[in-house]
């Protein structure tokens, strides 16, 4: 991996590789992640560890990237920034754009994070374990996120010593990791499954089976705009490629449940439907005000009837950069200073209404 | 409580006697308990609801047969009540110091506690070593099985080959 300084551009703007739009089943998976955790030995788990410790963690990810070996490996560049650099307002859009976690965005004494080209790969450092890889792919893409994730994790460990045992394999500071250290998520937008009252059946059958469902971002944060991500639970046992081939599994059937109930929707109620998407076009075409509640349903409106064939023009990329350009902390990072709530509110619409008004029909035109 | 005898030390012995009807308590200490010879009936210190509590809270032990509590983490120096507490371990030592108690809490969190993932290259090297060791082993009983001696022979002397390695 080649070091250079992060990009400013990671923060000012919202796209990221994710969000292209060829990703594999793109009308239903908005992405899939994979994240690793890892430990050192000889040093105690971050919220544990002396100043000094944590900034030995840092220095030696730094060495252990700018290797050789890690050059070989291919990995193309990388930025690594320390969050005491980094003013609030970027750490949130590091945040919303899921480079790091909330977790970490709040370590601003010792954490650190590198964020590879295109900002598929993430790794956070001192977050509740030493290092946290993370790769993002767009659309359903779990085998590739591992991949990448496991190669990381090689390059790092050619070089450092990690926490590991035999029979508890990789050590975390929290034992619900412990074992692969692997997470594996999947964002899926399900409105139809939402619409005819279904999704709340088929979570409880996924939650049975021993996954996770959660908000867009992670523990503790609710549903918005029909978006659920979809994580495996258990680390210790069953080796990485089962438990990704596991949740993949579920996920495919959680995608046949939802194109089965697009499809119905069409059948039955095909200008209920139409209606619905058009209206949710129209206000956020022409609404001035959006909190970000609203914009997110509204999206999600928009994003089905793009799905479905009913408003053309508008790309899948569009609309998942938008998941981000209106989140808060990228609106403030946008206008360069801090918005009240007002403020936001008001800038949301504009950078919809950019995003969704060029290159349309005259008859979406300007008033 | 005090022991009623020595006021100094705390009373761990709780003696009832009835006699002739007429019921009288002591509640002693194990030292001045011993000197006053075998007493006739001896309650057990009180249900400790406290423990019973702790028991329930803590998944790592069944209630009333808990294990002794390892006192701390030599390296990080994190006790186990801090773990419960917090659900974070403080370093990786912790694993093998807490490791019998840890066992049960993964059971019931991953519903097992083996690692059946990858092993690193440097720190795992042994592991990975008894790992093909255990494969090969496997291979070796099939080939016996299917009277393939040329394969089986060869096998033997991977495995010897390796067991010398792994010492």
């Amino acid at each position: 991996m080649i070091p250079v300084a992060l990009s400013p551009d990671v923060t000012r703007r919202a796209l990221s590789r994710w969000m292209e739009a060829k990703g594999p089943d793109g009308d239903t998976v908005i992405s899939s992640r994979v994240r690793l955790a890892r430990n050192l030995t000889g040093l105690p788990f971050p919220q544990a560890q002396t100043p000094e410790q944590a900034a030995e963690v840092v220095r030696k990810v730094e060495a252990a990237l700018a290797s050789p070996e890690a050059a070989k490996a291919g990995l193309g560049e990388w930025g690594l920034v320390r969050l005491a650099e980094l003013p609030w307002l970027d750490r949130a859009v590091l945040v919303e754009k899921h480079l790091i976690s909330p977790n970490l965005a709040q370590n601003t004494e010792t954490g650190a994070v590198v964020i590879g080209a295109g900002e598929t790969l993430s790794i956070m450092i001192n977050e509740e374990d030493h290092i946290r890889i993370q790769c993002l792919y767009a659309g359903l893409q779990l085998d590739e996120a591992l991949r990448l994730a496991s190669r990381v994790d090689d390059v790092l460990e050619a070089r450092l010593p990690y926490a590991f045992a035999e029979k508890f394999g990789y050590l975390t500071a929290c034992p619900t990791n412990v074992g692969t250290g692997m997470r594996a998520s999947v964002l899926v937008h399900l409105p139809a499954l939402v619409i005819n009252n279904q999704v709340g059946r088929v979570l409880s059958t996924v939650v049975k089976l021993g996954f996770l469902v959660r908000g867009l971002y992670g523990e503790g944060t609710e549903a918005v705009g029909n978006i659920f991500q979809i994580s495996n639970q258990v680390t210790l046992g069953p080796s990485e490629t089962e438990t990704v081939e596991n949740l993949r599994n579920v996920v495919v059937e959680i995608i046949n449940q939802e194109r089965q109930a697009r499809q119905a929707l069409l059948q039955e109620m095909r200008d209920q439907i139409a209606d619905k998407v058009g209206r949710a076009h129209g206000i956020l075409l022409y609404g001035h005000i959006f909190s970000s509640q609203e914009a997110m349903q509204l999206l999600s409106d928009l994003r089905l009837g793009v799905e479905l064939g009913l408003i053309k023009g508008i790309d899948r990329t569009a609309l998942n950069e938008l998941l981000v350009a209106i989140r808060p902390g990228f609106l403030q990072k946008q206008a360069g200073r801090e918005l009240d709530a007002m403020e936001r509110d008001t800038k949301r619409a504009e950078v919809i209404r950019a995003k969704l008004r060029p290159g349309r029909s005259p008859g979406t035109a300007e008033r | 409580m005090l022991c009623q005898e020595c006021r100094k030390r705390p009373a761990n012995v709780h003696v009832t006697r009835i006699t002739n009807g007429r019921r009288t308590e002591l509640h002693l200490c194990q030292e001045c308990a011993r000197e006053r010879g075998q007493p006739e009936f001896v309650v057990e210190p009180q249900f400790p609801i406290q423990s019973f509590l702790a028991g329930l809270l803590d998944p790592g032990a069944p209630p009333f047969i808990k294990l002794p509590a390892p006192a701390s983490c030599a390296y990080c120096g994190l006790t186990y009540q801090e773990f419960a507490r917090s659900g974070r371990l403080g370093c990786s030592s912790c694993y093998e110091r807490f490791g019998e108690r840890l066992d049960p809490v993964l059971r019931r969190i991953h519903g097992s506690s083996h690692h059946g993932g990858k092993v690193p290259t440097r720190s795992g090297g042994a592991v990975r070593l008894r790992r093909n060791l255990q494969e090969l082993r496997e291979a070796l009983a099939r080939a016996v099985q299917a009277e393939e001696f040329e394969k089986a022979a060869q096998l033997r002397d991977e495995i010897r080959n390796l067991e010398k390695e792994l010492g």
